[in-house]
């Protein structure tokens, strides 16, 4: 058991219609993995979350979790996942505490286990003083606590978590983002987003999703490599940028700005600076532009700068 | 069973704190309450009624459970609106969806849960009659058929607001779904009455005896009657099962 995965999904398909919702999705998630899903809205994050989560039934493919097949034993399967959909499911006219021992029962948890599976989950989210509280009163940063605590109450060797941090403001922001962190150290979590900070906050892998298709899926190291941005009075043609050595890849980006990558591990902004001197750009402004992961977003959401194919 | 059980406290909960639950529960007492004084009335000025109609017991519990019927063709829908659609609507469907319960199980807890509620208003409604054991010998057969009937006649309309609730995520859809199959139902019972056999290949098709038999509100009129008989019974054990069944089958459709 040791070598199999927690999750294994291969060439998952989900249409709408006639609208191709997701396909092809293979992801394969390891015990520790904090897996970020980025992509833009309407990408599929959502819906290869519902896969996972058994929500939706793939009409290709199949999920094994811990060793279990989603679709032939489900019960097995769900018992492993704790899953926090990107509206939380929350009654309102429920108590913290009730809502927990709801969790802690559709989970079947034995009757003598579950009063401590409640408060350890309300311990881990920091709700352990408003236990008596009606949900339907929460502020939204504590009713997606309560949604975490509801989905971690039978603790789950993998998380799913659809957006958790939509619509909080910047301290509940923090708040839900250090206690991610904390419950990644006993959970694989995968979480979506469509933002590129959210999921550098917390993932050590990135899958980007685009079109309804996995478009990189990688660990966030290999994408060191930073972009720099210069802009200058009279810009050159990215062609002549690449002609030089140090400079690997160019792309114009309008009024006088230009985006430079060097080789791997290295930094070319003070050779960009004697470039500039010695072929009379006009060089005004250099800063950094976000590493090769914010870049391939970009291109993969097709948010990316006229490359110099572009214009020649 | 115990996520069955679980499903059902959740549902029981979700009424009880509800205020419309307790308005409908209250608006049923009242209703009912009125016509029931509005009998003992009736009996007072004109006590040759009591001939007529085979006994007080059928004249008074009778009467009583039948306009109960009536008055459950408006809180069905009301309380099974809320057991899926409505947890559709708020977000809460999926969660229970992705939690290791089977659909059947889902399904149960939900259809006990409501029948729960609804065997609060019949525990009602049979204490009204029961008062009257003080003052006069009742004929407990007659009352025990009939309240047997309305209790199997509520899990009818139980199931068919389930599998209204499991078609749409919109909770006054599946009332207004609910409340035309109820009347229908009503309305076949009703048209049952008129004689029309129409010759077909030699044969005269008894249309109005199939149509009394198909809908449930002529099965429990023989039981109002004191008329138990096990036609009856399975009558309403295929029905609701047959609506349970097809919920479940609507909701993991609803997957795929």
């Amino acid at each position: 058991m040791d070598n199999t995965p927690l999750l294994e999904a291969t060439g998952l398909v989900r249409h709408y219609g006639r609208h191709p919702g997701v396909a092809d999705i293979d992801l394969t998630v390891a015990p520790g993995d904090v897996v970020g899903l980025l992509g833009v809205n309407g990408a599929g994050k959502s819906t290869i979350l519902q896969l996972l989560a058994g929500t939706l039934a793939p009409h290709a493919g199949r999920i094994r979790i811990a060793g279990h097949d989603l679709a032939r034993a489900p019960s097995h399967a769900k018992r492993h996942i704790g899953y926090l959909a990107e509206r939380p499911a929350l009654y309102g006219e429920l108590t913290v505490d009730e809502s927990l021992d709801l969790a802690a029962r559709l989970q079947q948890i034995p009757r003598t286990a579950r009063r401590d599976a409640v408060a350890s989950a309300k311990h881990d989210t920091g709700l352990a003083d408003i236990g008596r509280r009606l949900v339907g009163g929460l502020s939204k940063g504590t009713a997606q606590r309560v949604g975490l605590a509801q989905a971690i109450v039978h603790r789950p060797a993998l998380l799913l978590l659809d957006e958790p941090t939509s619509g909080l403001d910047p301290s509940q922001l923090r708040g839900m983002r250090e206690l991610i962190a904390r419950l990644s150290a006993d959970h694989a979590v995968i979480l979506s987003s469509h933002l590129l900070a959210e999921i550098q906050a917390v993932a050590t892998r990135t899958v980007i999703v685009a079109g309804g298709r996995i478009v990189l899926d990688g660990s966030m190291s290999d994408d060191e490599t930073s972009w720099i941005e210069m802009t200058c009075l009279r810009a050159p043609a990215p062609d002549t940028l690449t002609g030089f050595a140090e400079i690997q890849a160019a792309e114009l980006m309008g009024a006088g700005r230009v985006r430079l990558r060097g080789a791997p591990g290295t930094d070319i902004r003070a050779r960009v600076v004697e470039l500039s001197v010695i072929h009379n750009w006009g060089l005004v402004g250099l800063r950094a532009s976000g590493n090769d992961l914010e870049h391939r977003f970009m291109a993969a959401t097709g948010q990316t700068p006229a490359t110099h194919e572009a214009r020649p | 069973m115990s996520a069955t059980l679980a499903i059902m406290r959740l549902e029981t909960r979700r009424l009880f704190v509800s205020p419309l639950s307790w308005v409908l529960a209250a608006m049923t007492q009242l209703l009912a309450g009125l016509l029931f004084v509005m009998t003992l009335a009736d009996i007072q000025n004109n006590p040759n009624a009591l001939v007529d109609a085979g006994g007080v017991t059928v004249f008074v519990a009778g009467g009583l459970m039948r306009f109960v019927t009536l008055i459950l063709l408006l809180v069905v829908p009301l309380l099974t609106m809320r057991s899926i659609a409505e947890e559709r609507k708020q977000g809460t469907w999926p969660w229970l969806v992705a939690s290791p319960i089977g659909t059947g199980a889902l399904v149960a807890g939900k259809f006990f849960g409501v029948m729960g509620y609804l065997t609060l208003i019949w525990g009602l409604t049979a204490a009204m009659p029961l008062t009257l054991a003080v003052f006069s010998p009742l004929d407990m057969g007659i009352l025990a058929a009939g309240l047997i009937g309305l209790w199997l006649m509520m899990a009818s309309f139980a199931a068919l607001g389930l599998l209204a609730s499991a078609m749409t995520r919109e909770p006054s859809l599946a009332a207004v779904i609910t409340l035309t199959a109820i009347l229908l139902a009503w309305l076949a019972y009703a048209v049952s009455a008129i004689d029309w056999q129409p010759v077909l290949f030699g044969h005269a098709l008894d249309i109005a005896g199939m149509i009394r038999g198909a809908s449930p509100i002529g099965h429990l009129d023989s039981l109002l009657r004191g008329l138990f008989t096990t036609a009856d019974l399975v009558y309403f054990a295929v029905f609701v099962l047959t609506c349970l069944t097809l919920t479940v089958l609507r909701l993991d459709a609803e997957r795929r």
